[in-house]
């Protein structure tokens, strides 16, 4: 093959918008999946978590004696994963994509704005799904059986990704792609301890723990915990505290985001 | 004949910073057009408004008749863009790259083919471990797979070897041979001279000259280089050169006449080396080159 055989007439044109949508949902996919680092971060820890503190009954966690340990931490895990994927790896892919100039090159391209962030959406959505499932596989293993209303946790789950994509976003936006990358754990970090993700609030000193609840990953912690093992119907406060933190985001996002 | 790109007085400023200041320029569809000038000069922030990156700040730009900001949805596909940095995900591979751009389009460039004939087929890093020929390759690939009506091109061949370059030369020549228009950002005067039907000297913002490269060329005066196998007296020489003719010498034997009668020039200098048994190594008529006239235009103003 030589350049005389390549055919060069132009023949613009794009596909349907849909299509360009599904298209890059599949590369931000195939990306993530490809990162060894946030497999880690959104694979591994969690999975490691549950099997840990379900597991190792020297851990104090204040169950009675009735409850199943991993009954306790399920719910914790699911809220750390939705965290890691739509606050870490997201900030951190958004960050590198400016960085490196994907998105302004992506700009040039029938691709639309909005067409890449409900892509990115899209992208974290399958990719907590495939979290959720695999949090569930392995704490049915360890003998988790679900209890409270699916639908609810689902919405939690719905409006903790909103909060999260929304901070990422205004991360991303601030600080520049390196800062993004080491901020983005430390703060999920920060999160996971102070919001008592993966430790129940009841657990933590009382001055954190209020503190932990006004945070999204305490309030999103919370309110799978009170769906998934207290039975609650509609956790109104830890939908009103991720509602907060996700007006907040998209503010901070709307102002400082550049896509260059 | 129809224009492809249509710059109009543009003014860009940043803030207190007027970037562009009362740019104008017009391509003719299927043409080859480069924009040169030093760094700063407003060069990239033309190419960026021209592609829908930034708004003018005043004056108006329409490509393919349409306008880069409020028509983007109708433009961008048939608009192909290389950036000069970046542009892929650190991690893509060269075929995913291509793969995935291509789904975006009806009927997009055969990536494997692409592959081919830039010579990545062998390339399997991601592409922060690419090298920056094997970059810049992919990005060139890039701006062709939606088969674009107009392609902006950032300095294409920067980086890329003897080789590397023509092949992006070849296909540039391919794509003005199909009736593509091209414009071209570049720092590479052989570039220029190789590829552009029309070239614009960009400096502080502004046009300062336009034409084929020929035609910028052609306005400086005629002259004639030559070189000796060993030193002649100049002061000698120079009497017996037609009047009007000045003589220029360098250290290691190379001399140059400037004047507008190259064959009364070449005349004298012939007979006087003859006259004192002087070879003639190496002798040639011309005019100066386009990389000279590009300095000599975009130099720094005296200040006297």
């Amino acid at each position: 093959m030589t350049v005389d055989q390549l055919d060069l007439r132009p023949a613009p044109g794009a596909v349907s918008t849909s299509r360009i949508v599904l298209a890059q949902t599949r590369a931000e996919l195939r990306l993530m999946m490809s990162n060894g680092e946030q497999l880690l971060l959104t694979v591994i820890i969690p999975l490691a978590l549950l099997v840990g503190l379900s597991t190792l009954s020297w851990i104090d966690l204040g169950t009675d004696a009735g409850t199943k340990r991993v009954d306790v931490v399920l719910p914790g895990i699911i809220a750390l994963a939705v965290m890691s994927t739509a606050f870490t790896a997201q900030a951190i892919s958004v960050g590198f994509d400016r960085r490196y100039g994907v998105l302004k090159l992506l700009g040039a391209t029938p691709l639309s704005r909005t067409g890449l962030l409900t892509a990115k959406t899209l992208a974290v959505l399958i990719i907590e799904a495939f979290q959720i499932a695999l949090i569930c596989g392995v704490g049915a293993v360890l003998g988790w059986r679900p209890t409270g209303s699916p639908l609810t946790a689902l919405l939690l789950v719905i409006a903790g990704t909103a909060a999260f994509s929304a901070l990422a976003l205004a991360m991303a936006g601030v600080l520049r792609a390196e800062a993004t990358l080491a901020a983005a754990n430390a703060v999920f970090l920060f999160l996971m301890v102070a919001g008592g993700t993966v430790i129940p609030r009841d657990r933590m000193p009382d001055w954190l723990g209020t503190f932990g609840e006004l945070l999204p990953s305490g309030a999103l912690g919370n309110g799978l915990r009170a769906v998934m093992i207290d039975g609650a119907l509609f956790p109104v406060w830890s939908f009103v505290v991720l509602g907060v933190w996700f007006l907040a985001g998209a503010l901070i996002a709307a102002r400082t985001f550049r896509w260059e | 004949m129809s224009l492809a790109l249509e710059v109009d007085d543009l003014i860009v400023d940043y803030g207190s910073t007027r970037a562009v200041d009362g740019l104008s320029l017009a391509v003719e569809a299927g043409t080859v057009q480069a924009i040169v000038g030093p760094n700063g000069a407003g060069k990239t922030s033309t190419v960026e408004t021209c592609e829908g990156y930034r708004s003018p700040s005043n004056g108006s730009v329409q490509v393919l008749g349409l306008d880069p900001v409020r028509d983007a949805r109708s433009l961008r596909p048939k608009v192909g863009v290389m950036l000069q940095s970046g542009g892929v995900p650190s991690g893509a591979r060269v075929r995913d790259a291509l793969t995935h751009l291509a789904s975006f389009y009806q009927s997009p460039q055969d990536p494997d083919q692409l592959i081919e004939v830039l010579g990545l087929g062998k390339v399997r890093s991601p592409f922060r471990r690419m090298s920056g020929g094997e970059q810049q390759r992919l990005k060139f690939a890039i701006a062709l797979i939606g088969r674009p009506e107009l392609v902006f091109l950032d300095e294409p061949t920067a980086g890329l070897d003897a080789h590397g370059k023509r092949i992006v030369w070849d296909v540039v020549e391919g794509l003005k041979a199909e009736g593509v228009t091209v414009v071209l950002t570049t720092h590479s005067m052989e570039e220029v001279e190789r590829l552009a039907d029309r070239v614009a000297v960009v400096s502080a913002g502004r046009v300062i000259a336009a034409g084929t490269p020929a035609e910028l060329t052609a306005t400086t005066t005629p002259l004639v280089d030559f070189r000796t196998s060993i030193a002649i007296d100049q002061k000698e020489l120079q009497a017996a050169l037609p009047p009007g003719s000045v003589l220029l010498g360098s250290e290691d034997l190379q001399y140059r006449v400037t004047g507008d009668q190259s064959a009364e020039i070449l005349a004298a200098i012939t007979t006087w080396c003859a006259a004192h048994s002087i070879n003639i190594v190496q002798i040639s008529t011309g005019h100066r080159g386009l990389e000279e006239v590009f300095i000599e235009l975009t130099a720094e103003p005296e200040t006297s």
